[in-house]
């Protein structure tokens, strides 16, 4: 490295540190609904990518209808549609749980062909709603443009916006998981199913709203991803194995594991990144990450549940 | 005899179900088939060795792999590797800057063949390779994740970020590997020329015995005594290794195997269509399987080779006609298989596939019956003078 100076160096490694840390920022939140919907419920949902496509079409719609109609209002819509692409989401989640996953729970290798159909059905249903090109909304001011601390650095204000939404949906899942009684029941379900069902918890139902809070996460994920780039109908595909190993690798029953390991997968990748091309940072990560499985397949925390 | 007839055919119905398979692939497909289809349903019998290969270690091992494009790949990327050194001699790429090595190589500034490239020149080592290469690959990751008991759900997910790696390692690597495009023109094989029509004629009757002799060899593994162990290690697991098996080596033994049979169909699939890119290696090629698999019924050597041909046909038809639609359909079929047909095709079959037989016997003998009655009728009328 020495053709860089070492202010340079300092400039590479503080854009690279936050890029990656923008990176980490849709892992996490794509990952934490996930780490919900795998980690505690035991489901392979190979459909998570589409529930955050969906929350980005949302924000895209409200986005062309508050520039059609309410022109005023273009400047504030973000924040109501990050609201919106949460319940729209959630609630095909709902419907999904209802109609699809509640069958399967006794199966969950069937749990992942049958949600990559309904995958297969989301991406066509984008490609017929919104046509094949990849839109994105219009950005009000606020989000565009960037801060320069010193000279040498450049950091989008979009990318910072994404981080503070990021902490605050994590804080806010870990308050309801490990502070709410809806939390506890959540985690009573997972720990004993039949134990929970017989001190009077409605497991059906724990299961239904935890499916709809972890793809209405999902469609947080997908607001934010719309400040980052543009979205397709197969955008959430391309993050869904992506998603799969943060939350495999953080150790699947963990939410702290499901924060370290995107923090670390985005970081390797970002600042890898810099120094050999794309292609080869994203392997070496992938590989580093399948040898660590290898070597210690619960994961970065294991977390102590009875089989 | 007895031995030819229970291992390797199942018995009188799995003898008549592989008979009315072998008419349909080896006699009634060809002759009614001009050759374009023909070399179409060739294809698809190349993905049937990756269905195939699922029996075995999805249906009666309980292993779920998403990761069986990866062998196909690799027994595909073998064998294209050996046809492109051959269609690459210093004659026909005259014009590049180094002639000798393979087109894609020479746009991205090689001078010089790869190390890796080297043993390719060879047919018999290519051959060797598209055998052994994928069945070292499955033993590193079997050994280091059976020993180790992942299994399940784990073990689907890190097939699926093996095949992740792989696709985007043979992208990145342009100079090695011809990137996106991946290896294409290819012409002969040893001097045979595989674009010609006779020669597809021939590549398709290859590969079509090629899938029966994979078909009789893996009844055969089921039948044994490790196919009866290998139903107990999907049913109960702990009580097979409580009985003191080595559980683990089972399930790496039919990974492997498993292995070799996608990659066959990879190598094949290379030989019939002239190209192999990494479109046929990846995430989604090995989803696809895995349905051709569950369509086709995940327990049965036959129907598997149904559910293939189904599918794919499916898929050529509705892209063709209705490309909008087939999205749609493949997501519901796949969901209604998964929920309502777990056995897929082969479970219909086995359910009402009898009672067809017996509708039509009754049909019959409805027939018979109402004859007489009309004589009985035809006489009494005439008794009556009518």
């Amino acid at each position: 490295m020495g053709e860089y100076t070492a202010q340079e160096l300092l400039s590479i490694f503080a854009m690279q540190g936050f890029s990656g840390l923008s990176l980490f920022s849709v892992l996490l939140l794509m990952a934490l609904g996930l780490a919900i919907i795998f980690g505690q419920m035991g489901v392979i949902n190979m459909a998570h990518g589409e529930f955050m496509a969906v929350g980005a079409y949302t924000t895209y719609l409200i986005s062309v209808l508050s520039e059609e109609y309410f022109p005023g209002f273009v400047e504030y819509y973000f924040i109501f549609a990050i609201a919106l692409s949460f319940l729209v989401a959630g609630a095909l989640g709902y419907l999904a749980e209802l109609a699809l996953i509640r069958h399967l729970y006794k199966r969950p290798l069937d749990t992942l062909l049958a949600t990559w159909g309904l995958s297969l059905i989301m991406q066509q249903g984008f490609r017929s709603i919104f046509g094949a090109r990849e839109v994105s909304p219009t950005l009000p001011d606020w989000l565009m443009g960037s801060y320069q601390p010193i000279e040498s650095i450049d950091i989008p204000i979009n990318g910072m916006f994404v981080l503070g939404l990021t902490t605050f949906v994590t804080l806010a899942v870990f308050y309801l998981m490990f502070k709410s009684s809806w939390g506890l029941r959540v985690r009573a379900t997972t720990q004993n199913r039949v134990m929970s069902g017989a001190v009077g918890i409605n497991t059906k139902k724990v299961d239904r709203l935890t499916f709809a809070l972890g793809c209405g996460i999902a469609g947080i994920a997908g607001a934010a991803f719309t400040t980052i780039a543009s979205t397709g109908p197969t955008t959430g595909s391309l993050y869904i194995v992506d998603t799969f190993m943060v939350v495999v690798f953080g150790g699947a029953a963990s939410l702290y594991g499901t924060i370290a390991s995107a923090f670390s997968i985005a970081q390797a990748q970002s600042i890898l990144e810099f120094f050999i091309s794309g292609s080869m940072a994203k392997v070496f990560t992938l590989l580093a990450i399948v040898i660590f499985l290898m070597l210690r397949p619960e994961g970065l925390f294991a977390s102590k549940v009875r089989k | 005899m007895g031995f030819v007839y229970d291992r390797l055919l199942g018995g009188k119905n799995g003898a008549i179900g592989m008979a009315i398979l072998a008419a349909l692939i080896l006699l009634i497909l060809p002759m009614m088939l001009d050759l374009f289809r023909l070399n179409l349903v060739g294809k698809y019998l190349t993905y049937a060795f990756a269905a195939v290969s699922l029996v075995l270690l999805w249906g009666y091992g309980g292993i779920l792999s998403l990761g069986q494009g990866v062998f196909f790949g690799l027994g595909g990327y073998c064998m294209a590797m050996f046809l492109k050194l051959e269609a690459s001699d210093p004659e026909s790429t005259k014009i590049q800057s180094t002639p000798g090595i393979p087109d894609f190589m020479d746009w991205n500034q090689l001078t010089q063949l790869p190390w890796f490239w080297e043993p390719f020149n060879s047919f018999g080592f290519t051959v060797l390779a598209v055998l052994l290469v994928p069945a070292v690959f499955a033993f590193i990751i079997g050994y280091s994740m059976f020993k180790r008991r992942v299994g399940g759900v784990y073990f689907a997910i890190i097939t699926q970020i093996i095949a992740l790696i792989l696709t985007v390692l043979i992208v990145g690597q342009q100079g090695y590997t011809g990137g996106i495009n991946g290896i294409t023109d290819l012409k002969t094989l040893h001097g045979w020329d595989i674009r010609e029509d006779s020669a597809k004629y021939i590549l398709y009757f290859v590969n079509a015995i090629l899938l029966f002799s994979v078909i009789l060899l893996s009844r055969f593994i089921l039948t044994s005594k490790f196919g009866r162990l290998l139903l107990a290690m999907k049913d109960k697991e702990d009580r097979v290794r409580f009985s003191g098996y080595d559980v683990s080596n089972f399930k790496i033994f039919v990974f492997c195997i498993s292995a070799i049979i996608s990659a066959i169909g990879g190598a094949m699939f290379t030989l019939q269509v002239g190209f192999m890119s990494p479109s046929f290696v990846g995430i989604v090629p090995s989803i696809e399987m895995v349905i051709f698999a569950a369509v086709g019924g995940r327990m049965s050597l036959i129907g598997v080779v149904y559910g293939t041909l189904l599918v794919n046909y499916g898929k050529t038809i509705f892209s063709e006609t209705f490309p909008e639609l087939w999205l749609y359909l493949m997501g519901a079929l796949f969901i209604a298989v998964v929920m309502y047909f777990p056995n897929g095709l082969a479970g219909i079959w086995d359910k009402h596939g009898g009672k067809l037989f017996g509708f039509i016997q009754n049909m019959k003998y409805i027939g018979v019956v109402r004859s007489m009655l009309d004589k009985k009728r035809l006489v009494k009328a005439e008794v009556s003078g009518e």
